[in-house]
């Protein structure tokens, strides 16, 4: 049966695994031409950075992770989207936030992909805090201009 | 009412949660944030620049003129860094 699936939106401590996720959305579905996966990552910027403190509001962030991915799927057509988004202390490298979007084409699949992760940036309630290396406990990390200039030009689309 | 204060406004309100009872004349987030700040030095501290604070209503953003009325849970918290 064709047409969009539900999308499916996890808010967790634990670690994910994203080739069990797309596989998972992709799994005996002929319709499905495109599969984009984007994996957000902790960065040590420039091996100062130890770990994340990811703090969230978990009533709203499923509620408001759901109402950006009903978006998306009213924007493309869509054949099924995932999204993970940790919470708790993720040390460098660890994987922070999964965002997997499957369609019949690659260009929904890509701009909805690009379109989920600069609504989660700009409206999902996380918030991140540093821990330095040597475990010192650094500042919360400050917004992003670019990321709400991101987020913009899918509102200035609309028009 | 129950607010909630996240990531550094919870830091410097000094506590996650509490109950509130803002008189009727305290209409909108706005007016509820000149009120919290008015509570003590603490929170004045965390509302000391209103205009960076984001609110949610019961669990969906709102603008800072938003009526409060009727709202069980009001949450306040910096702009936002997930992702």
């Amino acid at each position: 049966m064709a047409g969009a699936a539900k999308p499916i939106v996890r808010v967790q401590r634990e670690d994910f695994d994203p080739a069990v996720e797309s596989e998972a959305l992709r799994r005996g579905r002929a319709d499905i031409g495109a599969l984009v996966t984007f994996v957000g990552l902790c960065r040590d910027e420039g091996g100062t950075l130890q770990a994340l403190e990811i703090e969230h509001y978990g009533a709203m962030a499923i509620a408001e992770i759901e109402r950006v991915a009903a978006e998306a799927l009213s924007r493309w057509p869509l054949l099924g989207a995932t999204i993970v988004h940790r919470y708790g202390l993720i040390e460098a490298s660890g994987r922070i936030v999964l965002v997997a979007v499957a369609a019949a084409h690659r260009g929904d699949a890509f701009e909805a992909a690009s379109f989920l992760m600069d609504y989660l940036k700009t409206r999902a309630p996380f918030w991140k805090r540093a821990h330095l290396v040597g475990g010192a406990r650094g500042d919360w990390v400050e917004p992003r201009g670019a990321d709400d200039i991101s987020a913009a030009r899918w509102r200035a689309a609309e028009s | 009412m129950k607010a909630l204060y996240f990531a550094w406004v919870r830091e410097r309100v000094g506590k996650s949660e509490e109950e509130i009872a803002p008189q009727a004349s305290v209409a909108t987030v706005d007016d509820l944030m000149t009120w919290l700040a008015e509570k003590d030095e603490a929170y004045a501290h965390a509302f000391e620049k209103k205009s960076v604070i984001r609110a949610a209503l019961d669990r969906a953003h709102v603008s800072h003129d938003a009526r409060i009325a009727g709202a069980k849970e009001i949450a306040f918290f910096p702009p936002m860094t997930g992702g």
